[in-house]
Order: structure tokens, then C-alpha cells, then sequence
């Protein structure tokens, strides 16, 4: 397996991530902003639809984080060392929004308790990925400088995650979570018979839709303006406007659908333009962890482990796939 | 408190907390499917409500094993850079290989929880064997880890460098103290959590001695117990005699043994004096040492003058943390062992079952926390036991550390959330425990609120 293969594995574990446990956290975001004379009929919803999935679709960011560090050792030891920071924001995150969702479902405790648990959930779902947002976004802000020969990082535990492109890039995952949340559950509404409450997160659909055009222009005019090398992959390169049409497109289909209030099409134009959000993202990185200089060749790769990672994988998907199938098809994720 | 010490700590923290978690992940499902099992089996009632109850708390405190496991992966890139930078690729298929079991636990953990109306009976209770197996294979996976940590293998030393080099991940994975191990910790979740099990339900049954629930709770705890003690014991033994070959200065500080001797002493309790290498207030059973480690009285036994001083680990901690542990093993062998001739008399003779005795109900009340006191207690003796080292002969802990400064905030920080997390998950099963069954959930939810 060459190290661009597993390369392009990690960007499909953080695009099936992104369609998955971001729309968890999406779910989070309604919650928080559950509003109207079905407010109530809304936070069920949420929890009912993410309570048997949430923790499976979790696993993928620990599948990254293994991949990474099993097969590029000195990406995951430099980028865990210069992302400390937001990286344990996103973990604190992390532990209450899955604490706090466990805890109000099944803690036989009275309505305020819960209420409180409630919030944790909510807040926590709705901060955290935008501190993931902020983390992604330092990997291509070209700010983070190492020096390859050494492996020391020179630029400090700040640099790349706090400009207005790591915020913009943040805003921006937020709300494609929160737009994934919103397709997801207006489907779910449906099959349900709920036609009111599919049509509240319709609604919400849409508006997302519109954050996400203002956000995607505002992070292309931050890269502009602070990582040149993101802004030429993700523009300038032949293949980078098709890629980027093609996102454009599936939004348009998106909202369409949506207007139409077909929402089980308006469901697959979201999820495909989601990943070719990543898709278009990750080419721009062009092989590499870390802009602008540390390609996948140079992250540590050892060929027995390259070796043997198809074995693993192979062997662990004959598995795993045909279980996670299984689960979604029972609770009726894929209807 | 240094930056080293900081990370040290953070580490040792989030360990000891993910570990309850994660060895609940483990038996608590055996558990539960086992109750489902009897209900399935006789009809009684009260095993499926014991079933639900139990899955309610798996599920809160796999949630929780799950993230502050997610916690634990990051940190050994936040906290340890240098070692995963080196040992990355080398641990890395056992890690890859929990991740898949660890994938199909969740999975099998959704349908089981929120499966009772979609799923077949049978399914249903093949998925709970799927969390049950899948939480085993996942501890037995990343167990290899700690164990490659101890008894590193799998790649050479270019002597130019000093890298490691060569990198053979099967053999690395499989390394010598893998078997032993992951053995001794697997018995461990179950002995830890059946103990506390049965200790709860104890509790209660001591003022509700009727309730078939909790009746039927404890009987299928002590059943798990009397099977997994003894085995503990026997595996334990195993983990004796291999640490005594393969990591000598370990068992030595566990032992507190400082001078290489035949007919070496077992040494219980008492304090280490480590600047004149002297053990004070010990009782010492003559050549008991020579003849676990080698099953020979004659047998001579590595002690801690075979190594530099500056290559000891700290001596108190790890040999009370052992006296500790096999004190709390044999405690429980104990319980176990008395728990099963009262259930014998009963079956025999017609005496009354340990779950009716209220002197057997009070020894199992205290034993609750033994178990998970001879958990932590063993995980200290394995890794203070390997400092200074994190990859034994290899890598010192100090040479492994962040660059990070000010490594006592995130340490602050995360004790106090898990400190908070804790409060509430003991808050939230003891609601699931003192939960009368005779009335429908929605209506007692206001009564058994603290």
C-alpha cells in the first residue's frame, strides 16, 4: 500500500466522519436551537435518531488517529504537538457532549436534571466542532513550520489555529454539520409521518444552506489572504474548478430538493456535496499532512507496516462492513 | 510540579479512570446477556428487567469508557510524542485491529440497547454475546500495547542512530508479554466487576431480601466470580514466574528484594528505605519468594542490585501497590470460595443460600471496591514497576515528553472534568440500582431522584 493510498483512506474516514458523527454533532446544534410549538417533539427526535449510531459513528476519529500515527509516526507526533491546544478543546468537547447525551437518556432522574444534561449536550456539540474546524484548518494554513531534518516544530502551539481562516474554516464545519443534521432528521420526520416537524428542519435545511455559501466565500478569502498554498490548490490547479462545480452543484440540487420538499433526494445532494467539500479539500493538501511542507512521504512511513496494513484492513472491513450495514438498515438510517 | 511530572500524571490519571470504565465495558455485558440467557431459559421476569437494568448502566459507562478511551489515544500524542513518533508503527496493529473490535462492540451495543423491539430474540441476545466478545477482543488488543511497552520487540537498533529500525509489527505484536498479560487482564475485569456487583446488590438485599431481581442479580454475579477468582489466582501465578525470566527488576521492586538471592523471601508489607536499601516492617515468609517465582525454594531470584541504582523504579510504590493487589486477590478468592460452600450447603442440605445470609451479604458489602482496588493496584505495578523506562531498555519516560509547557493545566483541567464525570455516573447507577421493581419507570423517577 503506497503512502498516498492511505493518504486518500484518511480523507475517507474523515469525509464518512464528517457524514456521520458530524451530523451527531449537527443534532446537537437542533437541540440547542430547538425553537417553535414543537420544540419538544424536535430535541426527541434528535435523540431518538442518534441515540443507537452515535457512538459507532464516534469510532471513526479514533480510526484516524490510529492510521495516523501507525503509519505516519512523525505527522502525528509533530501535529499533536503543535494542535495541543485545540486539540484537548475538541477532547473536552468531546467527553461531555457523549457523557451528557448518555447521561439525560438514561439516568432516571427528574425533568430538570435532565434539562441540565440537556444543555451540556447541546453546547457541547455545537462548540466543538468548531474547534475541529480550527484544528483542520491549521493543517493548511502553512503557519505551522517544522523542521523536517530535526522534526522540531519552530513556530510555537499557536500558530495556524487562532487566524481568521482557522475561525471561518470552524464557522464553516458547524454549519455543514448542522446542515447534514437537518437533511438527516427532516427524512427521519418523514418516515415518521411528522410532515410539520420534517418541515421545521427543512426550513433549517435551507438556512444552512445559505450560512454555508456566505462561509465558503469567507474561508476562500481568508485562504487568499493567509495560506497561499491552500488558496492556489483549492483554485488554481486544472482539476480544483471542476471539484469545486461539482460542489456547487450538489448544493444547488440540495436546495432545490429541498424547496421542492423532496427530502429524501435533498438528503443524498447534502451528504454528496459534504464530501466533496472534503474531497476538494483534501486535494488541495496534495499528499500532504501538513502545509507546507510535510508530504505523506516524508511522515515516517514504514514499509512493513505498509505492508501489512491491507491485511488488517481487508480483514477487519469483511467484518466490519456488513455489521454497520446491518445497523443502520435496523434502525432505518438508510430508508 | 515539572512538565514531566505533569504528563506523568495526566497519563496515570486518565488511565486509572478509563480502566473502570473500560473493564465495565467488558463484563458487564457478560452479565447482562447472562440474565437475559435466564430469563430466556426460565421465563422469570425478573431477569428481564435485571437484563434492561443492566444494559441502562452498560450503556452509561461504555459511553463513558468510549470517550475518555478517545481521550487516551490523543493523549499519547499530546502527552508522549517521542514514543509514538518510535513506536507508532510498532503498536500500531494491535491498536488497529481494537479499533475494529471496538467498531463492532458500538454496533453491537446499538442494536442491543435499542434493539429489544426490533430484533428476534435470539438475535437479540447474539448481539449482546457480540458486546460481551468484541469488549474481550478489544482489551486483549490493546493489553498487547502495554505489554510491547514491557517487553519490546519486533525491530533492531541501528547502532549509528539509535533508531529503531527494521520495524516488524506481527512479532512486535506478539511479543513475549503479550500472552500473560492480557490473560491476567481479562480475568481482572471480570473478578473487579462481578465483586462490585455482587457487593451492590448485597446492599440491597440486605433490606429487600426477597426481591428476585436483585436475588437473581447476585447469584449470576457470584456464579462469574467463583469461576474468574480462582482463575485470577492461577493467572497471576503465570504473570509471577514469567516476570521473574523476562522483567526481573520488576518483580524485584515488587518483592522490594534488593540483594540477588537463592532462597529469597516473600516480603508482605512494610516500608523501603531506598537510600540504605533496606525493607522495614516486613513480615518475610523464608524462601516462599524462590519458590513462587521458580517453583524451586533452591532458585535463585534477580534482585535490584543486577541494575544500576538510577535504573530502579520508585521501590514503595510498586511494592505496596503489589502487596495491595494480591492482597485484595486473595481477599476475594476468599469471598468467592466461602460464597460457593454456602450455595453447596444450600443445594445439599437445604441451608440457607448465601444471598439469604445476612453475614455472607455484610462480607460481600465490603469486598465491593476490592476488585477495582486490585485493578488500578496492579496497573501501578506494571508501569511504575517499569519506569524509568516507557519502552523498556529502550526509551526513558523523560526522553518520551512533550515539548509543551505548563503540562499541569490540561492535568488540572482534566481531573476535575473526570472528577465531575464521576460524581455523576455514581449518582446516576445508584438510581438504577435503588430503582423498586414493581413500579413502571416514568412513575418512580420523581422518588428515587437524589
Amino acid at each position: 500500500m503506497s503512502e498516498l493510498l492511505v493518504f486518500a483512506l484518511l480523507g475517507v474516514a474523515v469525509t464518512v466522519y464528517a457524514l456521520t458523527a458530524g451530523a451527531d454533532f449537527g443534532g446537537g446544534v437542533w437541540d440547542l436551537l430547538a425553537s417553535g410549538p414543537r420544540r419538544e417533539a424536535q430535541r426527541e427526535l434528535i435523540a431518538e435518531a442518534i441515540a443507537p449510531i452515535w457512538e459507532v459513528n464516534h469510532i471513526w476519529m479514533i480510526f484516524v488517529v490510529v492510521v495516523l500515527f501507525t503509519v505516519f509516526p512523525i505527522a502525528f507526533a509533530v501535529v499533536l504537538t503543535a494542535l495541543h491546544i485545540p486539540l484537548l478543546l475538541v477532547l473536552v468537547g468531546i467527553v461531555l457532549r457523549g457523557s451528557a447525551f448518555v447521561f439525560r437518556a438514561y439516568g432516571l432522574q427528574p425533568d430538570e436534571a435532565r434539562a441540565r444534561w440537556g444543555r451540556v449536550f447541546a453546547w457541547a456539540s455545537t462548540i466543538t466542532p468548531v474547534f475541529l474546524g480550527m484544528t483542520f484548518a491549521a493543517l493548511s494554513s502553512g503557519h505551522i513550520h517544522v523542521n523536517l531534518e530535526t522534526e522540531e516544530i519552530t513556530s510555537g502551539f499557536f500558530a495556524g489555529w487562532l487566524g481568521g481562516l482557522a475561525l471561518a474554516t470552524g464557522l464553516f464545519a458547524l454549519v455543514l454539520f448542522a446542515l447534514l443534521a437537518a437533511v438527516y432528521l427532516a427524512r427521519e420526520a418523514e418516515q415518521r409521518a411528522q410532515p410539520e416537524l420534517s418541515a421545521d428542519f427543512r426550513k433549517r435545511a435551507l438556512i444552512c444552506e445559505a450560512l454555508a455559501f456566505v462561509l465558503a466565500l469567507l474561508v476562500l478569502w481568508r485562504a487568499y489572504v493567509e495560506s497561499p498554498t491552500l488558496f492556489s490548490g483549492l483554485l488554481e490547479v486544472p482539476w480544483s474548478i471542476p471539484a469545486q462545480l461539482a460542489t456547487a452543484a450538489a448544493a444547488g440540487a440540495a436546495i432545490f430538493a429541498l424547496v421542492r420538499g423532496h427530502v429524501a433526494a435533498a438528503r443524498v445532494a447534502v451528504m454528496i456535496q459534504v464530501a466533496l467539500i472534503v474531497l476538494g479539500w483534501g486535494l488541495a493538501m496534495d499528499g500532504h499532512l501538513l502545509l507546507p511542507n510535510l508530504h505523506v512521504a516524508d511522515a515516517g512511513a514504514e514499509p512493513a507496516v505498509l505492508a501489512a496494513l491491507p491485511a488488517v484492513l481487508l480483514g477487519g472491513t469483511v467484518v466490519f462492513a456488513p455489521a454497520l450495514w446491518w445497523l443502520f438498515r435496523v434502525f432505518r438510517k438508510l430508508d | 510540579m515539572s512538565d514531566l511530572l505533569a504528563a506523568r500524571s495526566q497519563m496515570a490519571m486518565s488511565l486509572a479512570f478509563h480502566i473502570l470504565f473500560a473493564v465495565a465495558g467488558m463484563a458487564m455485558p457478560l452479565l447482562m446477556v447472562l440474565a437475559e440467557w435466564r430469563h430466556r431459559r426460565t421465563g422469570d421476569p425478573a431477569a428481564l428487567e435485571l437484563a434492561k437494568r443492566w444494559a441502562k448502566g452498560t450503556a452509561i459507562l461504555f459511553a463513558v469508557g468510549a470517550v475518555s478511551g478517545t481521550v487516551l489515544s490523543f493523549e499519547l500524542g499530546l502527552l508522549w510524542p517521542e514514543f509514538m513518533r518510535h513506536a507508532g508503527p510498532l503498536v500500531g496493529m494491535p491498536f488497529s485491529l481494537e479499533g475494529f473490535a471496538f467498531f463492532l462492540e458500538a454496533i453491537f451495543l446499538g442494536l442491543y440497547l435499542y434493539g429489544w423491539d426490533r430484533l428476534s430474540a435470539p438475535v437479540h441476545l447474539a448481539c449482546g454475546v457480540g458486546v460481551a466478545v468484541c469488549g474481550l477482543t478489544s482489551a486483549v488488543f490493546v493489553t498487547s500495547v502495554n505489554a510491547w511497552m514491557n517487553e519490546p520487540a519486533g525491530f533492531d537498533i541501528d547502532p549509528a542512530t539509535g533508531e529503531l529500525v527494521n520495524i516488524r509489527p506481527w512479532e512486535a505484536m506478539f511479543n513475549d508479554a503479550f500472552f500473560g498479560q492480557a490473560l491476567h487482564m481479562s480475568i481482572a475485569a471480570y473478578v473487579a466487576v462481578s465483586v462490585a456487583v455482587l457487593g451492590i446488590h448485597a446492599w440491597v438485599l440486605r433490606r429487600d431480601g426477597d426481591s428476585p431481581l436483585h436475588r437473581t442479580a447476585f447469584r449470576l454475579a457470584l456464579i462469574v466470580l467463583m469461576i474468574s477468582a480462582p482463575a485470577q489466582i492461577l493467572s497471576g501465578d503465570h504473570s509471577a514466574k514469567h516476570l521473574a525470566e523476562a522483567q526481573p527488576t520488576k518483580l524485584a521492586a515488587a518483592e522490594a528484594l534488593f540483594e540477588t538471592q537463592t532462597h529469597a523471601p516473600l516480603a508482605i508489607g512494610g516500608i523501603v528505605d531506598e537510600q540504605s536499601g533496606e525493607l522495614r516492617g516486613a513480615v518475610e515468609l523464608p524462601s516462599m519468594l524462590s519458590w513462587i517465582a521458580f517453583g524451586d525454594a533452591d532458585a535463585e531470584v534477580e534482585g535490584l542490585d543486577a541494575v544500576p541504582r538510577e535504573l530502579w523504579p520508585p521501590i514503595n510504590v510498586v511494592h505496596l501497590s503489589f502487596d495491595l493487589m494480591v492482597g485484595c486477590g486473595f481477599a476475594i478468592l476468599a469471598l468467592a470460595g466461602l460464597g460457593g460452600l454456602l450455595w453447596l450447603d444450600h443445594r445439599v442440605r437445604g441451608r440457607a443460600p448465601p444471598w439469604a445470609r445476612k453475614s455472607y451479604l455484610h462480607l460481600a458489602i465490603l469486598a465491593t471496591p476490592l476488585g477495582l482496588i486490585a485493578l488500578e493496584a496492579g496497573w501501578f505495578v506494571t508501569e511504575v514497576g517499569r519506569q524509568p523506562w516507557i519502552i523498556r531498555g529502550f526509551m526513558k519516560t523523560s526522553e518520551a515528553v512533550s515539548p509543551m509547557p505548563h503540562l499541569a493545566v490540561p492535568f488540572l483541567s482534566f481531573t476535575l472534568l473526570y472528577l465531575f464525570l464521576g460524581v455523576a455516573v455514581v449518582i446516576l447507577l445508584k438510581n438504577h440500582v435503588f430503582a423498586t421493581r414493581t413500579k413502571p419507570v416514568v412513575e418512580r423517577e420523581g422518588e428515587v431522584s437524589p
